[in-house]
């Protein structure tokens, strides 16, 4: 966002230089740009401070859930005022340089790549607030991914053990699997998936959990013990 | 003034885009006219808050243009303009003049 179509031109040429970014839009002003993302989801926004009627720094007061900014300006002197602003990443002073832009793209590729790394921490979190609904005698009983301690597939069934009761479904292992989230369950065994967050410990080729003592498979093993917390 | 326009920093900048160079210069020779114009009127109207604000715009195609000394000046006469001080105005235009000279031969 610039008033100078020159200044735009080069922001969007070097855009171009760094893989992942889209240029979805353009704007001469910051009223064109608030219309435009109150319907639009932006990660990022080039924003020059000195513009007519709404000037950047108005305009950052004025959206309500700024996304990431990158300061582009010819003035010097707002540096330390911007980065009060906790999603103002970084503050380039115009003309641009190649070099300096280079920097600034290594930063936002550190800052995005938190971003996305604490979105994957949120969405295991929520995982583990998941559950599973089974169907037992036509009732769809609720379990919580956290309480099921392990599955043991018998014939036809498979038999569900919680913490507090075990269930006895008409499924296969192959299906559940699909409905577990791989951050807590793991098949050890052609006939057991674990939640191997509740192992108590494991000797030789078996895990205990609660008072169960599962067979690991030897092909199993490699990748059980990937998944450990081994001192 | 010894200091010439170049297009180095455009040059930097496409990375040998000759269609971005096209492109970057067509709008430098619409844009700058315009400010041109406009600070001259503001500043023949003693407006010297607006001809500060468009010599800070200018100020960046100076930078753009190669003219490092030039900038300097500008940086300077933009924060003049502010108090009213108009000393650095003859200087200013010489380089607006090259500026001009600089687009018409690249036309």
């Amino acid at each position: 966002m610039d008033d100078e179509a020159s200044a735009r031109a080069i922001v969007e040429e070097l855009c171009k230089t760094i893989p992942d970014m889209e240029l979805v839009a353009e704007f001469p002003n910051a009223l064109e740009a608030l219309k435009f993302i109150k319907h639009t989801q932006v990660d990022l926004i080039f924003l020059d401070i000195h513009m007519p009627k709404l000037s950047g720094i108005d305009f950052i007061e004025t959206v309500s859930n700024p996304p990431k900014i990158v300061l582009t300006t010819s003035d010097k002197d707002f540096a330390i005022e911007a980065y009060q602003y906790e999603f103002i990443v970084d503050y380039l002073v115009k003309p641009i340089s190649s070099e300096r832009f280079q920097k600034c793209a290594s930063k936002l590729e550190n800052t995005f790549g938190e971003i996305s790394q604490e979105q994957t921490e949120i969405n295991t979190v929520q995982n583990e607030d998941e559950d599973l609904y089974i169907n037992i005698d036509r009732r769809l009983i609720k379990l919580k991914f956290k309480d099921i301690l392990l599955i043991e597939a018998k014939g036809d069934y498979i038999e569900i053990q919680t913490q507090i009761k075990r269930y006895r479904v008409h499924s296969t292992l192959k299906k559940i699997k699909e409905k577990l989230p791989e951050c807590r369950f793991l098949q050890i065994h052609r006939s057991f998936i674990i939640n191997f967050t509740q192992i108590i410990d494991i000797q030789d080729n078996s895990v205990l959990i609660e008072r169960s003592v599962i067979p690991i498979s030897r092909s199993n093993r490699p990748e059980l013990m990937q998944r450990l917390n081994l001192l | 003034m010894t200091e010439k326009p170049n297009l180095d920093y455009i040059k930097e900048i496409s990375g040998g885009n000759e269609e971005f160079e096209k492109k970057f210069l067509t709008i430098i020779q619409t844009e700058f006219p315009k400010e041109k114009n406009e600070y001259v009127e503001n500043l023949e109207q003693d407006n010297f808050e607006e001809s500060a604000k468009i010599v800070h715009k200018i100020k960046h195609k100076l930078g753009i243009l190669g003219l490092n000394s030039g900038y300097k000046l500008a940086v300077k006469y933009e924060e003049d303009l502010k108090y009213g001080d108009t000393k650095l105005k003859d200087e200013f235009y010489e380089i607006l003049k090259s500026i001009e000279e600089f687009i018409l031969k690249i036309a």
